[in-house]
């Protein structure tokens, strides 16, 4: 037998997962930042809209 | 190991992101450029030509520029890819030996190929992305909304498929029509149900209209492909040098 016996891939506990998750509403403000923001969040008015119009649009999102 | 892979889905996804503006740059650009320009010669119709004033209550060109939306292009998909191949990395760190392939490169590629249509190909099909000058801006918050309920759908309707396929046993192929149907039926009613999004306005262009949405679904699914190909090869090189692979002998 000739074979190639790969490292089994070890399961990673949900107990040290869970504090990683907090890094998840972060990434998701970021995204929201990039791709839905008008102002209400960033209190910079139509600055990061602007900024982001082309990837808003080119990304696929609604824009306006 | 799970911050090795929050940073590897951080960077990887810049990365990919990066490329993917690349892709925008070239083969999108153009089509926004002729979308302003369509809009500006209809709200100067509109206004009349002799007032500047027309500029200033115009969407583009307010703040910024276009040299510096162009600029901006590289920003939005930069930090795009750096939060989404954040939460994927997370979401695989998740999967990983619980749900799909054994391999880590096998996962990452069937994970980002499994992203992109359910978070990405689903919304597209029922509200296509649009170019400037196309969309009501009166109606961008309810349009948003129905977008994200399609993405909605399209991560429930991937977890009802593996919850109905892990629900069949026997035959492999049973397991991948009830994956499908779990899938489908969900999307297919959401096509269906929700309300349809219709503003172009009369006489706009439709080769612009679907050449940019052609770049648009492009510019995802380069990033998507890119990411999901660097995220498989680096897991599994770590793979590797951790416990290298064992050559058994004849």
């Amino acid at each position: 037998m000739s074979g190639i016996t790969t490292p089994s891939t070890t399961v990673i506990p949900f107990p040290r997962l869970r504090r990683w998750l907090l890094a998840v509403p972060l990434l998701l403000l970021v995204a929201y930042l990039v791709l839905a923001d008008n102002g209400a969040v960033s209190q910079t008015g139509t600055f990061l809209h602007e900024l982001m119009h082309d990837g808003r649009h080119l990304l696929g999102v609604p824009c306006h | 190991m799970v911050r090795t892979l929050l940073v590897r889905g951080l960077l990887l996804g810049l990365l990919a992101g990066l490329v993917a503006g690349g892709f925008a740059f070239v083969v999108g650009e153009p089509h926004v450029d002729s979308a302003i320009a369509l809009e500006e010669a209809a709200a100067q119709a509109a206004h009349g030509h002799e007032t500047p004033a027309t500029e200033a209550d115009h969407d583009h060109g307010v703040e910024v520029g276009r040299p510096v939306q162009k600029a901006g292009l590289f920003l939005a998909t930069g930090l795009y890819g750096l939060a989404v191949g954040g939460v994927f990395a997370l979401v695989f760190a998740g999967l990983r030996g619980r749900v799909g392939p054994r391999s880590d490169g096998q996962l990452a590629l069937a994970a980002a190929g499994t992203a992109f249509v359910a978070i990405i190909l689903v919304p597209f099909v029922k509200y296509p992305a649009n170019p400037p000058a196309v969309g009501d801006p009166e109606t961008i918050n309810g349009r948003t909304w129905l977008y994200l309920v399609m993405i909605l759908v399209g991560l429930a309707a991937t977890a009802i498929a593996v919850a109905t396929a892990r629900r069949v046993s026997g035959d492999p192929w049973a397991r991948r029509l009830a994956a499908a149907a779990g899938f489908l039926v969900p999307v297919v009613a959401a096509w269906v149900l929700l309300p349809p999004v219709n503003e172009v306005p009369g006489g706009f262009p439709a080769t612009l209209l679907w050449e940019f949405r052609l770049a648009s679904i492009g510019t995802q699914l380069v990033f998507w492909t890119v990411f999901g190909v660097l995220f498989g090869w680096v897991s599994d090189r770590a793979v590797r040098r951790r416990a290298p692979v064992v050559l058994a002998p004849v």
